[in-house]
């Protein structure tokens, strides 16, 4: 990292796909290689002590598997009662870890020219996780450093 | 073959592989004779087998692969080139060397094997001579010197050395029953081969028979006159000879050798398998679970079935990785020895349980370890022999290594008769390193203060010497023994000896462990740390669960045990409301504390997975399990919950103690907790519970006089005694053979306060006290339905130690126990 944090990065425009998913009424998107799959809502073992933005631990088939409630990590309000996130396994430098979503959505093609820096209004934890903004038809879709938003 | 040497029988095994290699290697070689590499290969198994053969003094092993390595040398040098004649005589020399380690595998010793006319084919092939014109010569010879050999050997093997000593391939001679004749031997040979292994193979009586006929005959076609002479002496022993010689093939058939027997396994694909068991058992465990609640009988039965399997399944699988402790044992005979020597003591090193098994890996981990607590032994332990002489006790040291399987673990001891760790030493030098303050070490039990010795940047040694004290240290085999998930722990009596003490499990994969319940969640504590399991009832626990200065502790067969709740360690709310309390007895590093849980509900076997970094970081799990119905289950780690825990409560405790010091202080009607105690005569006394710091028991005969006080050692220092009976004038029992002593302990001084018997601990109520004030009481109050005289723990104090208030001039206000007391 040779770029101070906080000045207007050379955004890493890319194109390429993103496996999007809605999140407080927002659209995020991860590169899809990252992705390993999707899951229904799995139950949790809570991990009393850890960060916050550790919702529990998961049983994927026989693997125990972190999840991390993105909407903790990125500031958001908790989900609503009685709506069940969805559980996006990712797999970085060969572990699995998961986050937890509102909702999958699809995966959409992304072009580099569509890219925008993330706005400097933008603050807080949000700003360290969100590479920036592919403006697509009717709506914004924020790309996410899947890296940083797993490593609570 | 019993009688074979593990050392022999590993030589075997090595070399019937190179020598497979070899086979193909050299014939490879006659495609592509210029090949360096294969060469070079060949002669490293030669020098290999003959160094190794010189050393378990098998000589004429020695003797073939010698001529063998020098011939290889000098092909390899470049010096000869390789002819077929030179391969064949090479191969010969293969098949020789084959028939001796036959030989040995069978009799252990190398029997009748010939080596002469190899040798001096070899030595022929070298200088280039035709063999054939050589080989006359030394078969000469051959025959004198068998017979000689048959004489001091057992006759059995004379049959079979007259047999080989007729036959130029008399190598392959002995080999031909068990191993296949190979096409590459010239014709000739191949003629004379033929009978003789007909004569060995068959196990019938006719044997003797078709020896004594066939052997004047063939040695008549090609041996000179002394062999004629000698079928006579062996024949009449051949069939014995047959019965006797598994080389003969009498035995072939029914026992696989040595090298048939065992195979090289990668342990990789050792540790994939014994990973894929762990996941069986798990599915194992939840497919049990699921169908103990059907009534399908086939189904059950046969998940029964699938149980033993799967048990025996993982077994086996661990057996395969295990190994006796031996394997790092063996090397420390050496250790001790080189040690006793550099430090000038003499040591004896004695093993027990040298059989017992465990996991490979595991014995690679606890062999570094497990070498630096010898040395520490033999450097530290263990006194010169002048100091033993002084002490009373033979000058020869003995250090004693014990295994053995103690309930799924295995524990391993490193003992020494020597000094022993003095207590108070330990306890100055771990105050002068900051590692504790003089306040906690004054809390501390001689057996806690021991287990300093494994805290980071300690090290006991007066001096730095070559052999132990270069900064790895007790708390670096502590890491590494903890890290397998071990514990180790030391005891000591000083002048008698030390011993240390590890606790290994049996293997990594698989953990068994107590599942329990904690608000709500389930999480797993490995067995290795669980002593016992306490429930008490609502009604029980009440009265049992007592407080000292704050901290619960419950009276475990009369030892204080301090409790920690799981719930106040992980800041959850307990779900237990029935006032049940189920303690897990846990011990780590030495101590014992007591896991409260909200509730037990197995024992399981557990597949440890790893976490992710996030969660190590907590430093409270040691990792995480899937249990038998799905749900993942943190995994306690036992040794962080003790260090965090205790610590907490230690701080917790001291913050308490001072707060109820201000309370007091504050308000005469503050409750306080009060412990009773029985005087004799019926007579209760009420002790303040914060002028408390240990209760423990003294064996009258430790009582020593000064003067006309009555003292005990403890933990190397004079401890003052008041009996209570005689000082409030009350006449107990004086015959007892324990005394039951409250120790209170103030600026580094320390009395005991003798009562009869232990009762009870009790909220004080301040208010209902009369005045009756007699000699060191300070007045009366109503406990537990009783008159209870309550204390003057000063005067009591004083009547032990009359400086015990003076000396060190007490700073802190809220420290002095008269304050307190004053209510």
């Amino acid at each position: 990292m040779t770029a101070p944090a906080h000045a207007p990065a050379p955004a890493p425009a890319t194109s390429g796909q993103l496996a999007t998913f809605r999140l407080d009424g927002d659209l995020y998107g991860i590169e899809v290689e990252h992705v390993q799959e999707v899951l229904r809502s799995q139950q949790l073992t809570r991990v009393p002590l850890a960060p916050t933005a550790v919702a529990g631990l998961i049983n994927l088939r026989g693997q125990v598997v972190t999840a991390i409630e993105l909407r903790e990590r990125l500031g958001r309000p908790p989900r609503p009662e009685g709506t069940d996130p969805v559980v996006i396994v990712v797999r970085l430098h060969g572990e699995a870890v998961s986050m937890l979503v509102d909702s999958i959505a699809d995966v959409v093609d992304v072009d580099a020219a569509d890219f925008e820096a993330p706005p400097d209004t933008l603050e807080g934890q949000a700003r360290d996780l969100i590479r920036g903004a592919y403006k697509l038809h009717g709506q914004l879709l924020l790309a996410l450093d899947v890296q940083k938003a797993v490593s609570a | 073959m019993d009688g074979l040497d593990d050392i022999v029988e590993e030589f075997l095994v090595e070399s019937h592989e190179n020598l497979d290699q070899l086979d193909s290697d050299l014939v490879a070689l006659e495609q592509d004779p210029n090949s360096r590499e294969r060469l070079s290969s060949i002669f490293r198994t030669i020098h290999t087998i003959k160094g190794t053969s010189g050393f378990l003094a098998f000589n004429r092993l020695e003797e073939v692969t010698h001529v063998g390595e020098n011939m290889l040398s000098r092909l390899r040098d470049g010096e000869l080139a390789l002819t077929p004649m030179r391969t064949s005589v090479l191969l010969r020399m293969v098949d020789t060397v084959r028939a001796l380690l036959t030989a040995i595998e069978a009799s252990g010793g190398e029997g009748g094997v010939e080596v002469a006319d190899v040798v001096a084919a070899i030595t022929a092939a070298m200088e280039d001579a035709p063999a054939p014109a050589a080989i006359p010569a030394p078969r000469a010879e051959a025959p004198a010197k068998a017979p000689a050999k048959a004489a001091a050997k057992a006759p059995a093997k004379a049959a079979v050395k007259t047999t080989a000593a007729k036959a130029p391939a008399k190598a392959t001679t002995a080999k031909a029953p068990a191993k296949k004749t190979t096409a590459r031997k010239p014709a000739t040979r191949r003629a004379a081969t033929t009978p003789a292994a007909s004569a060995t193979g068959p196990q019938d009586d006719a044997v003797a028979d078709v020896l004594a006929d066939e052997l004047p005959e063939g040695a008549n076609a090609v041996m000179p006159e002394p062999t004629v002479e000698k079928p006579a002496a062996p024949a009449p022993a051949a069939d014995q000879a047959d019965a006797e010689t598994p080389s003969g093939g009498g035995d072939g058939q029914t026992r696989r050798g040595v090298a048939d027997s065992t195979i090289r396994v990668d342990v990789d694909l050792l540790d994939e398998l014994m990973l894929l068991v762990g996941e069986l058992v798990l599915t194992r465990n939840q497919i049990v679970q699921n169908v103990a609640r059907q009534t399908d009988t086939d189904l059950i039965r046969a998940s029964q079935r699938l149980n033993l399997i799967a048990s025996e399944l993982q077994e086996g699988v661990m057996k395969t990785r295990m190994q006796p402790i031996d394997h790092i044992w063996s090397k420390l005979p050496r250790v001790v020895r080189d040690l006793g020597i550099q430090c000038g003591k003499s040591v004896r090193l004695e093993m027990e349980g040298k059989d017992t098994e465990l996991d490979k890996t595991l014995l690679e981990a606890v062999k570094d370890p497990l070498t630096h607590l010898v040395r520490n032994s033999v450097d530290h332990g263990i006194e010169a022999p002048e100091a033993r002489k002084k002490a009373g006790k033979p000058t020869e040291g003995v250090l004693t290594l014990r295994a053995r399987h103690e309930s799924g673990q295995v524990v391993v001891e490193v003992a020494d008769d020597g000094a022993g760790i003095d207590p108070v030493k330990l306890g100055e030098k771990a105050v002068q390193r900051g590692l504790v303050t003089p306040d906690a070490l004054t809390r501390m039990s001689p057996t806690d203060i021991l287990q300093l010795i494994f805290l980071p940047g300690f090290s006991t040694a007066a001096a730095v010497t070559n052999v132990s004290g270069r900064g790895v240290g007790m708390d670096v085999v502590k890491t590494n023994i903890e890290q397998i998930g071990g514990t180790i722990e030391v005891e000591s009596d000083a002048g008698v000896g030390t011993v240390c003490r590890l606790r290994i499990p049996l293997t990594l994969a698989i953990v068994p462990a107590l599942t329990v319940e904690c608000a709500g969640d389930r999480y797993a504590i490995p067995q290795i740390s669980l002593q016992e399991l306490v429930s008490l009832d609502a009604e029980k626990a009440a009265n049992a669960v007592e407080e000292v200065g704050g901290a619960q502790v419950y009276r475990l067969r009369g030892e204080l045990l301090p409790l920690v709740r799981l719930t106040d360690v992980l800041g959850l709310t307990s779900e237990r409301h029935d006032g049940h309390v189920v303690i897990a007895v846990l011990r780590s590093e030495g101590r014992r504390f007591g896991l409260v849980v909200d509730r037990v509900i197995n024992t399981e076997e557990i597949v440890v997975k790893a976490v992710g970094g996030q969660m190590k970081a907590i430093g409270l799990y040691s990792g995480a399990t899937v249990l038998g119905d799905g749900t993942v289950a943190l995994i306690l780690d036992v040794q962080a919950l003790a260090r965090r825990a205790l610590r907490a409560e230690t701080n917790e405790r001291q913050e308490s103690q001072k707060a109820a010091a201000h309370a007091a202080a504050a308000s005469e009607t503050e409750r306080q907790r009060m412990l009773l105690a029985a005087i004799g005569g019926g007579r209760r006394v009420a002790i303040p519970l914060d002028t408390v710091t240990r209760l423990e028991q003294v064996r009258t005969d430790a009582v020593e006089k000064v003067g006309n006080r009555e003292v005990v050692q403890y933990r190397g220092a004079i401890l003052p005694i008041v009996r209570l009976d005689r000082h409030l004038g009350a006449y107990g029992e004086t015959d007892r053979e324990v005394l039951e002593v409250i120790v209170y302990a103030d600026h580094g001084r320390s009395v005991a306060i003798v009562v009869e018997e232990i009762l009870d601990i009790v909220d004080g109520e301040a208010a209902v006290r009369s005045d009756i004030d007699d000699l060191g009481l300070l007045g009366s109050a109503v406990l537990g339905d009783k008159v209870t005289e309550l204390l003057d723990v000063r005067a009591a104090i004083l009547a032990a130690d009359p400086a015990f208030y003076s000396s060190p001039a007490p700073t802190t206000p809220d420290g002095v126990p008269a304050s307190l007391l004053e209510v």
